[in-house]
């Protein structure tokens, strides 16, 4: 398959798992069931801003937060990390059970370094990933999330990238819970998961 | 949210269908316009504020000019039905006679290319927006931390 291809498709799993989660969130019925949901799996090997190699075994334990951008966004990408950070405060000493992971889909601008500079602004627990292009591909491809560079004669480097930006939340066990919106009101999500977390304890 | 969109939509829909009569920047009100701190000048950079046409005639927003940036332009954010997310160029914004346009955070936006100094929280900057007319209106644009979520009160 070529990339346009895979991220396509990936696009199409999106678009139904979507479709099962806004059903959710208006029911508020506690877990999704759909079968798009089970075809979403965190699977990675990615490099922290911290510079350590991190596979999603290193988060089992916690509940993570996921979510996809890049640092040349100054709109959304912002936008959803200071929505995050909110979130952790608000948690209080439920944050410890939490882990927010922003994943870039920038690999040629985004290294470490570059995270490590952006990303802890926002929250010291978020943590930034990234990896070579086959290493996002592949973690994409697991998420089932949908990115493109889009050719932009006016930004910098000459494009800039459509990526998804719904949240993706994963239970201690790995297992894929649910998504919230882009846009989702950081109360709405603290009150979400601290029920969630409740609830397991 | 919905509602930006839809309010931008409606917003290049009047556009199409602009009469000729175009009033400018005297009629403008800007309100709550903030930015969020950079880090260093590699990376562009965002404002974001509240245009009101008090004025009895439409206004089109055709450039924005500071000396922050070398390339000011408004961007719109669109989210599609599958959650993903894109910006795209705006040529022209119209304000309709009495109506807002509001450039927060998901949709409308400043989007400061080239910065020519880092933005440092704290400080402010001067942003002048133009209009079809030739006129402008000039705001001086707060900077707020990096992590802010809307407009200092
Ligand atoms: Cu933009």
């Amino acid at each position: 398959m070529t990339r346009l291809q895979k991220g396509l498709w990936a696009a199409v799993a999106v678009a139904a798992l979507g479709a099962g989660a806004q059903a959710v969130m208006e029911s508020r019925a506690p877990e999704v069931a759909t079968s798009a949901a089970s075809l979403v799996v965190a699977e990675f090997e990615l490099t922290g801003h911290d510079g350590v190699v991190r596979t999603e075994e290193d988060f089992w334990g916690k509940w993570t937060l996921v979510f996809f951008g890049f640092t040349n966004c100054p709109d959304i990408c912002p936008t959803t990390l200071a929505e995050i950070a909110q979130v952790m405060d608000d948690l209080g000493p439920q944050a410890d059970a939490v882990q927010p992971l922003f994943i870039s889909v920038d690999s040629d601008r985004d290294r470490p370094m570059d995270l490590a500079e952006y990303v802890p602004l926002f929250h010291p627990s978020i943590l930034g990933l990234t990896g070579t292009p086959d290493q996002i591909e592949a973690a994409a491809a697991s998420f089932k999330i949908f990115y493109e560079r889009v050719p932009e004669e006016d930004a910098p480097d000459g494009y800039m990238m459509g990526h998804t930006s719904q949240v993706f939340l994963f239970d201690p066990d790995g297992g894929f819970v649910r998504l919230y919106g882009y846009g989702t009101p950081a109360p709405e999500i603290t009150s979400d998961l601290s029920a969630r977390i409740d609830a397991r304890n | 949210m919905l509602n930006r969109f839809s309010r931008a939509a409606l917003v290049l829909g009047l556009f199409a269908v602009a009469p000729p009569v175009l009033a400018g920047g005297e009629d403008v009100v800007v309100e709550d316009a903030w930015s969020r701190a950079s880090i260093g000048t590699g990376r562009p950079g965002v404002a974001y504020m509240t245009l009101r046409n008090t004025g009895a005639e439409p206004v089109v927003v055709t450039g924005l000019r500071t000396d922050l940036a070398m390339m000011p332009m408004i961007h719109s954010t669109t989210t599609d039905a599958q959650g993903v997310t894109r910006m795209s160029h705006m040529e022209a914004v119209e304000i309709a006679a009495g109506e807002a346009v509001a450039l927060a955070p998901g949709g409308l936006h400043v989007m400061l290319m080239d910065l020519q100094r880092p933005m440092v929280e704290g400080e402010s900057y001067t942003l002048s927006v133009i209009f079809a007319d030739g006129t402008e209106a000039t705001v001086d644009v707060p900077i707020l931390g990096i992590a802010a979520r809307g407009p200092a009160n």
